[in-house]
């Protein structure tokens, strides 16, 4: 039986296949549907129609962004065996955790899309998608725990909280989540550097080191200056993206310099002053042909963290597989809450196989 | 309070907890998916968090966890036994948590100082047990090779399961005749439907019955404690 | 069904007694029993919710943007059916 959907989708292919004029036609219907909806600031959502490259965008995006809470659990959970109290390895448990939460929020808002996670997976391993550069650095010492905490996730939380307001609503909610669930880990880091600060004169050497490994790739975090950015002009007009990548750095640096005075830590910028005139901080020039060395591959960890999230997934092939075995050998014979569920209140009725994300595209 | 005088029915299942959270943490990053990434973080944190309030009723919960030496801490040998692949962390605690829920049900029920913790951890237990024995349930039942790789991991884990039901201060009003006889039949039973054979063989090892809980540990323990206390040892006095 | 191939889910939560279940994201697993679990870790760590439901996304049919028309717009000329229609002289109270 084809379901709702599939009548859709097919009704859309076979319109494409009958003749050009009439596909002519729709796709200018469909595309003006799309700019207006922009231009008023109402959310797209999955089974709306949308420019190919409007959805190629958002997937290359959500994707980068979800491998990067993956690949970003490394670095921390490097810490986790030597947390040196046991609230702090609660606390860095946790933040862990959170972040494979947040890589399956953002997979789950991708596969909206039309992709699977599993592709997804598969682009990541064999280098065709990135992840965030700034995981590519080493954390060296505990207060590196710190150092993430308060200027990695204080400069994603820069760049996320603008994207609450995402014109893709499943990336937008994803986000509005994520946000929520982030505060605690800036914090977190914030107050673990305090500690160090004011601790003992080693810990406080740590807290300034870490710092002064951390704040320049985390400036990075915000991409390229805007005139080189390749992106970003049309990710603004489709409203993906809502503050380019300088205004955004701008306003980290902005934030951060009276926080390091609180943390009695000095950020690693003899430039950094105050400019009465603009409003803001000015700050030193940023070494970018790092970025692109550690971009291209050359970074400290990119080959040890790449090899060890491959390894584990590798490594997890035979638990998957016999999960999915066990699952074809007892179809049916579940335990599910049917009976407790009313009818009225649950979706409607069980149809084909079509793999959708939030009920949306089909996966091919 | 130094350690060697620190109750010993607190530091038992403190240790227990604390050993087998550290253990579980471990898996940050490496887990076969990314949903059991989360699953098995949340049993960790219900078991460190465990760990604390009990620790913290024999004395101050960081000075025990980070400086004592391998000798003083009084967990099972089970859970410091490293994790292995997925099957062995599964078939410690299907184990272990099924102990922990018998256990803690009974202290819940009794008038012991535990009693309101257990009543708590309980709940916490009752679903680390269900997570084992799902997974129990689709490794063994699964494909050859995890059916396979599930009954090396059961017959491995099965000789320290013995010291579960060895007397420990300060729980003498468990019935350990009640536990050993519901502990053989819930772990039997999920086995069976899991299309695995409960291990024949000793319950103990070499060492005297109740290793674990006298200072005697396996090798593997002491190059945790040396990786989990370095970093607290290298800073002494230092607040973190 | 291969090892790439564990199915997707909708999960439905309620925030508590007297509201209904909310749809608060996605997750994998390979059946109903593990894809509850996967929900309760995933959206309820926080104490976010009293109780779960989970369906196959699959087994979920949706309205069509395509339909949008058809199926909404005849809703938004009956304004009969909201309260405010009505004109009811100042003073009348209770109503």
């Amino acid at each position: 039986m084809a379901t709702t959907a599939h009548r859709t989708a097919r009704t859309r292919e076979d319109d494409r296949t009958d003749g050009r004029s009439d596909e002519d036609v729709l796709a200018s219907a469909y595309e003006t549907a799309f700019d207006a909806a922009v231009a008023a600031d109402e959310r797209i959502e999955p089974r709306d129609w949308m420019p190919d490259a409007y959805r190629s965008t958002l997937v290359r995006q959500i994707a980068q962004h979800a491998h990067s809470e993956i690949i970003g659990m490394q670095p921390e959970a490097n810490w986790i065996t030597r947390a040196p109290s046991l609230r702090r390895k609660a606390i860095l448990m946790a933040k862990v955790q959170d972040e494979a939460g947040h890589g399956l929020y953002l997979y789950s808002a991708a596969e909206t899309l039309g992709t699977s996670r599993e592709e997804l997976l598969d682009k990541l391993h064999s280098g065709r998608q990135k992840y965030s550069s700034i995981f590519n650095y080493p954390t060296l010492t505990w207060a590196d725990v710190g150092a993430i905490g308060w200027l990695v996730d204080g400069a994603a939380i820069t760049n996320q909280v603008p994207l609450c307001r995402c014109s893709y609503g499943p990336y937008a909610r994803a986000m509005v989540r994520i946000c929520k669930e982030e505060s605690f880990h800036q914090r977190q880091g914030y107050e673990l550097l305090l500690t160090l600060s004011r601790g003992t004169p080693e810990q406080h050497a740590m807290a300034q080191d870490a710092v002064d490994r951390w704040w320049w790739p985390s400036l990075m975090m915000f991409g390229p200056p805007d005139d080189e950015s390749q992106h970003s002009a049309q990710s603004m007009a489709w409203k993906i993206k809502r503050h380019s990548n300088d205004e955004l750095r701008q306003r980290f640096v902005d934030i951060c310099v009276p926080q390091a005075e609180s943390l009695g830590l000095t950020l690693p910028d003899p430039e950094l002053r105050w400019n009465e005139e603009r409003g803001h901080y000015d700050f030193g020039p940023i070494d970018w042909s790092e970025f692109k060395q550690v971009l291209k591959g050359n970074g400290p960890c990119n080959e040890q963290r790449m090899s060890r999230r491959r390894r584990a997934h590798e490594e997890g092939a035979w638990v998957r597989e016999a999960a999915a075995a066990y699952a074809t050998k007892h179809n049916g014979a579940e335990t599910t809450s049917a009976g407790e569920t009313s009818a009225g209140d649950t979706a409607a009725g069980r149809t084909g196989t079509a793999h959708t994300g939030e009920t949306g595209v089909r996966r091919a | 309070m130094t350690a060697t005088t620190a109750p010993l029915a607190a530091l038992a299942l403190g240790d227990d907890a604390l050993v087998l959270s550290h253990r579980l943490g471990e898996w940050a990053g490496h887990a076969p998916v990314l949903e059991e990434e989360v699953a098995l973080a949340n049993i960790a944190l219900d078991l460190l968090g465990q760990a604390r309030v009990l620790l913290s009723m024999a004395g101050d919960e960081d000075e025990l966890a980070y400086l004592r030496e391998e000798r003083a801490f009084r967990n099972l040998q089970l859970v410091e036994q490293p994790n292995g692949d997925f099957a062995h962390t599964i078939a410690r605690q299907l184990y272990f948590s099924t102990y922990q829920r018998l256990l803690y049900g009974q202290l819940a029920a009794g008038k012991t100082r535990f009693a309101g913790l257990a009543a708590k951890a309980v709940k916490e237990v009752a679903y680390h047990q269900d997570h084992a024995e799902q997974w129990t349930l689709r490794l063994g039942d699964g494909t050859d090779e995890s059916h396979q790789r599930m009954d090396r991991a059961c017959a491995a884990l099965w000789r320290f399961t013995g010291e579960m039901f060895q007397p420990v201060d300060g729980l003498d009003g468990v019935d350990r005749e009640e536990l050993r006889t519901a502990w053989e039949e819930s772990v039997g039973q999920v086995l069976g439907r899991a299309t695995l054979t409960v291990p024949e063989g000793p319950r103990t090892g070499a060492w005297t019955a109740g290793a674990g809980r006298q200072g005697v540990h396996t090798e593997p323990f002491g190059r945790m404690l040396a990786e989990m206390q370095h970093l607290h040892r290298s800073h002494p006095g230092a607040s973190w | 069904m291969t090892d790439t191939d564990w199915p997707l889910w909708e999960v439905f939560v309620r925030s508590r007694r007297g509201l209904s279940h909310t749809h608060a994201g996605s997750l994998h697993a390979p059946d109903a029993e593990l894809a509850l679990r996967n929900a309760r870790d995933l959206y309820t760590r926080r104490g976010e919710g009293v109780s779960l439901w989970v369906v196959p996304s699959a087994a979920i049919t949706a309205s069509s943007p395509d339909e949008k028309d058809p199926f909404f717009e005849p809703a938004a000329d009956k304004p009969y059916r909201h309260p405010t229609f009505y004109e009811i002289p100042e003073g009348v109270r209770h109503l």
